[in-house]
């Protein structure tokens, strides 16, 4: 071996030390460095609110400004992390394979799984038709299939993030199992409804191309790329709905008294949680827009059954998703869809309201 | 000369994925023309249950994601490897 070829050799190990570094070195840093500076936001803004600017804790000013500092960079590092994780995670859970999980399932059982799987199978609500069109080609149940379509939108990473930050793990999980259960619910009464001759006969009649598909293979660097991809596709969309709701939110911290919503959205309202179904439905937003007004609005009063039915008929049942279906369901199934859905968070709006 | 077939409801993944093999068309310098397909039946007929699908020649090379561009490139050399 000569000089050449030596320091050729040597590069190359360097350069596969290199590469191992950066596969399990980087990573571990990147999260250790992540939780460091996510445990000194809070410092920070009391530093920044109540040392830098001088303002007072009590001040309507300074209770705003110093919710503000500290929620936004908080709820974004929360958001990267765990859009990227859930990122990574989809990639395992391909619409393919979930149908084929789903084929052959009969009711019950598959409603159950078709909700879970809804949490994990990426789902763009504009694909909902070519979905639920594959989906009732392969076999599956009408309602097993609606429990999927449900549970798709309704539970919602970004919301998760949210509800986590803001409120911690015990509201988060509240939401995700009181997602699941309507999804599941909601499914199945629709199945055993029978409604199969409120869906477009076309849908039925259509024979499609059953050519199968082998997905193609993932290595962990594609699964990883998937993750930086959810981040910026997801994160970059909805930050300006995150800071604009935290502003709001902000606000609402500091300048709105104490118990001011209790008359409204509060408990002994016994119309509150209708209301906010009812008004929920028709709007459609974003969970990162709504989450962080409904966390101020809690604070001063608001009942959590009240505000999570708010939010979940927000977020769950849209007007754009409806359209779409309409070219696969009449409007006998949509409304029967809506309304299993709505009264499904009705009731979880007055079972909270109850309990807490 | 390649046929490419972008299939997607018109939604903004969907359009992205057009954009990019646009793009990619041109940086492969290859010839060949860019279909969108957003008519459902169509979608049902090519079996599409995530959008955006990505159809070179008849074969799909991509299925419910966006493809970054210098991945189209290699699909479309691939391609064009191919039909010589």
């Amino acid at each position: 071996m000569n000089v050449e070829e030596k320091t050729a050799e040597v590069s190359r190990t360097a350069v596969a030390r290199t590469s191992v570094l950066k596969r399990t070195g980087m990573p571990a840093l990147l999260v250790v460095a992540w939780y460091l500076v996510y445990r000194s936001l809070q410092p920070a803004a009391d530093w920044l609110t109540y040392s830098v600017l001088g303002l007072t804790k009590t001040s309507h000013a300074g209770s705003t400004l110093n919710f503000f500092v500290f929620e936004v960079p908080k709820v974004l590092m929360l958001l990267v992390i765990v859009v990227f994780g859930v990122g990574m995670i989809r990639s395992f859970f391909t619409p393919e394979r979930t149908r084929a999980i789903l084929a052959g399932r009969r009711e019950s059982a598959g409603n159950v799984l078709a909700a879970l799987l809804g949490i994990v199978t990426p789902f763009c609500s504009c694909s909902a038709v070519p979905l639920f069109m594959g989906f009732v080609q392969a076999g599956i149940p009408l309602g097993v299939t609606l429990s999927f379509l449900i549970a798709a939108p309704m539970i919602n990473e970004v919301a998760l993030v949210l509800l986590f930050g803001m409120f911690g793990w015990k509201v988060a999980a509240i939401y995700v199992a009181t997602g699941l259960f309507i999804a599941i619910v909601a499914g199945w009464i629709i199945g055993r409804l029978k409604l199969e001759r409120f869906v477009e006969e076309w849908v039925y009649e259509f024979q499609a191309n059953a050519a199968g598909f082998s997905a193609e293979e993932m290595t962990w660097a594609d699964r990883v790329e998937e993750g930086k991809t959810a981040v910026r596709e997801i994160v970059g969309k909805v930050w300006p709905y995150v800071v604009a709701g935290i502003a709001v939110g902000a606000g609402i911290h500091g300048y709105v008294p104490q118990g001011f919503m209790a008359s409204i959205m509060g408990k002994s309202a016994w119309w509150a949680v209708p209301a906010a179904v009812v008004m929920g439905v028709p709007m459609y937003s974003n969970a990162a827009g709504i989450v962080p007004v409904i966390s101020a609005l809690l604070g001063k009063g608001a009942a959590l059954g009240t505000a999570l039915a708010f939010m979940m008929s927000v977020i769950g049942l849209s007007l754009p998703e409806t359209i779409i279906l309409r070219k696969v369901l009449k409007v006998q199934l949509i409304a029967v869809f809506v309304g299993v859905v709505a009264f499904g968070i009705l009731i979880v709006g007055y079972l909270f309201n109850i309990i807490f | 000369m390649l046929i490419i077939r972008v299939y997607g409801p018109g939604c903004s993944r969907c359009e992205k994925a057009f954009d990019t093999m646009d793009e990619a068309l041109t940086q492969a310098g290859v010839e060949g023309r860019i279909e969108k397909v957003s008519d459902v039946q169509e979608m049902v007929r090519a079996a599409v249950i995530a959008t955006p699908v990505i159809e070179i020649d008849g074969r799909v090379v991509c299925r419910g994601r966006t493809p970054g561009v210098s991945e189209a490139v290699t699909w479309i050399m691939n391609a064009a490897a191919q039909e010589e």
